[in-house]
């Protein structure tokens, strides 16, 4: 569509006529309140875990989805029996053990990002956080002792 | 008066909201998995008649829904990977995201009849 430049009209819509009005400041501007350097990367090295425990995760977690949800039945053959099974191999233990951890990891780091995006009183971020945290480790050993010591004779 | 404050980023802001969003979802299951499996622990009795509520056609349907979540983003986690570490990702991320949303549709309706098996059986015999 072609449009006529003399149709258009120019109003002053109020704006702000200071031109450093419009200017963003660069994110991650070192201030006043910034340590003077960090020791370490670890945002680099959160945002470069995502990626590839996201790979490893693809295979794990998709695996897992066929094994227990579309072949031989699906949920309806999942049993003690079919989970004792499963954990007489060494091979499916660490398996299972890799996608705990990953996926708890994994899912915590991103939580982390969801809070501090969200999140914006700095003392409701630290609460949240703690949360996450122990949620988190709580889970983690939970399901690590799991597999670790599964009885197939409990009863 | 400004045009209202959504950002109109199209399939870049809606991808990076599904993501989210679903990514959300998987990490709350992970928690009830990890509890649920636990009962092993406890004793088969315990385990398996908290393993009978994932077989009714309620938990059946939040299944497919898991799936649905699972896929996507694993799916869509390799497109953000290939947007970051692929010199053209940027310039195709658009096209790379309709080729996620076909598979994802292709998978989810090869998955409809093994997940759902549960549920197809309790409404249609």
């Amino acid at each position: 569509m072609a449009i006529d430049a003399s149709s258009i009209e120019l109003v002053d819509a109020g704006g702000p006529t200071d031109p450093s009005a419009f200017l963003i400041e660069p994110p991650r501007t070192r201030t006043k309140r910034t340590g003077r350097k960090s020791r370490t990367n670890f945002e680099m090295l959160a945002w470069l875990f995502m990626r590839l425990s996201g790979v490893v995760l693809v295979f794990l977690v998709l695996g897992h989805l066929i094994i227990q949800l579309l072949l031989d039945g699906g949920v309806s053959k999942i049993s003690f029996a079919f989970v004792a099974g499963r954990w007489a191999s060494p091979f499916w233990q660490f398996w299972d053990l890799l996608m705990l951890w990953l996926a708890m990891l994994h899912g915590a780091n991103g939580m982390r990002t969801v809070i501090n995006d969200y999140a914006e009183r700095e003392t409701t971020r630290f609460w949240l956080k703690v949360l996450l945290v122990t949620a988190t480790v709580f889970t983690v050993l939970l399901g690590t002792l799991v597999i670790f010591t599964f009885d197939p004779t409990i009863s | 008066m400004p045009a209202g404050t959504l950002y109109r980023g199209r399939e870049g802001m809606w991808s990076w909201v599904a993501h989210r969003v679903t990514g959300v979802l998987i990490f709350f299951f992970l928690f009830a998995h990890v509890l649920d499996t636990a009962l092993v622990r406890v004793s088969p009795n315990a385990y398996n008649s908290v393993i009978a509520t994932y077989k009714t056609w309620p938990v059946n349907l939040m299944e497919y829904g898991l799936t649905a979540a699972i896929l996507f983003h694993a799916l869509n986690g390799l497109r953000v990977i290939a947007v970051d570490f692929w010199a053209k990702g940027p310039k195709y991320q658009r096209q790379m995201l309709w080729t996620v949303v076909t598979l994802w549709v292709l998978l989810m309706a090869g998955a409809f009849y093994p997940i759902l098996r549960v549920t197809l059986r309790t409404w249609f015999g």
